[in-house]
């Protein structure tokens, strides 16, 4: 049982980085934008379907890893399943051409509050293995309720009709994050830096040892 | 099969939702509930991403992607106050179980 485990953990990490490399590959192969549409329509049947491939591959690590946070446990294998989890949806971010924010997903989610989660893990336990045991009706309440949660949302979100364009322009998304930040949403920026300032004095401030 | 529109991020974007809704309903480890609380951010996070991939159309506007960047670095922000708030109920009641910190219950 022990060895089914590790092997799918193995597995979902494996699955992850080929993912990820066949992305990057993708991403370098795809020639530079065509002139005319005839061009477009024909070029777009190859890429198509790795993208779709792939869609699959980070789809089932997502699910599968979150499945896994749901019903470990052990809270450092949750910590570990949340890694694969924030992987796999960075690596949907660049499947999605918003490479920026896939880097910044895995710097600061996967690089920082993850990392911070462990460090809390281990000063919140005696024994980082520590287990509570959760009542067999609580999830069972709790699952008949998320259940119905999830059919009520995805049939909302399947049944509405969103007006979807194609995308235009491909390329880096870097230039035009800078352009947003100090022009359109540079007073949100200007705020969320100066609550990073008060959230890091808090937290110090809470934290420390009397 | 293979072609992949809005609708499959929206089913995998909702479904990440529902988990971190059952994570945060159903774990007693208070840093258990902060990473069902990460899962949430994530599918909301996700929605924009697609939302701005496939309704916007892409690449000169950014709406969806600068609210995805504020999505995780208020998520950054929210984590460390909160490991901090743990670190304190920890050092009260030298346990992380949420449901001992009961003494306001009436």
């Amino acid at each position: 049982m022990r060895n089914i485990k590790k092997t799918a953990i193995g597995l979902a990490v494996l699955g992850l980085v080929l993912g990820a490399a066949a992305t990057a590959r993708a991403h370098e192969t795809d020639p530079a934008p065509a002139a005319t549409s005839h061009d477009l329509v024909q070029r777009s049947e190859g890429p198509g379907t790795l993208e779709g491939v792939l869609f699959y591959v980070f789809a089932a690590t997502v699910l599968g890893s979150g499945l896994g946070i749901c019903i470990s446990r052990n809270i450092v294998r949750m910590a570990v399943y949340l890694f694969i989890t924030l992987g796999g949806v960075a690596s949907m971010y660049f499947l999605l051409m918003a490479n920026f924010i896939g880097v910044i997903q895995l710097i600061v989610y996967a690089g920082g509050t993850l990392i911070l989660l462990i460090f809390g893990v281990m000063l919140t336990s005696k024994s980082p293995w520590v287990r509570f045991e959760v009542k067999r009706g609580e999830m069972i309440a709790g699952g008949i309720v998320c259940s119905v949660l999830a059919a009520a949302l995805l049939t909302v979100v399947l049944g509405a009709h969103w007006p979807t364009t194609e995308a235009s322009v491909q390329g880096s998304t870097v230039a035009g994050f800078g352009h947003a930040l100090m022009s359109t949403y540079l007073v949100p920026f200007e705020a969320v830096s100066v609550l990073l300032l008060v959230v890091m004095i808090g937290a110090a401030l809470l934290a420390r040892q009397e | 099969m293979f072609h992949i529109g809005l609708n499959h991020y929206l089913v995998v974007s909702t479904l990440l939702f529902v988990m971190g809704i059952f994570v945060m309903v159903t774990k007693r480890n208070a840093i258990g509930i902060l990473i069902g609380v990460e899962m949430v951010l994530n599918g909301a996070s996700l929605n924009l991403i697609a939302f701005n991939r496939y309704v916007a159309g892409g690449l000169p506007h950014m709406d969806g992607q600068v609210g995805s960047l504020f999505i995780i670095v208020l998520a950054a922000a929210e984590a460390a106050l909160a490991v901090a708030i743990c670190m304190n109920f920890y050092k009260n009641l030298n346990t992380v179980d949420v449901d001992r910190g009961d003494e306001l219950a009436g």
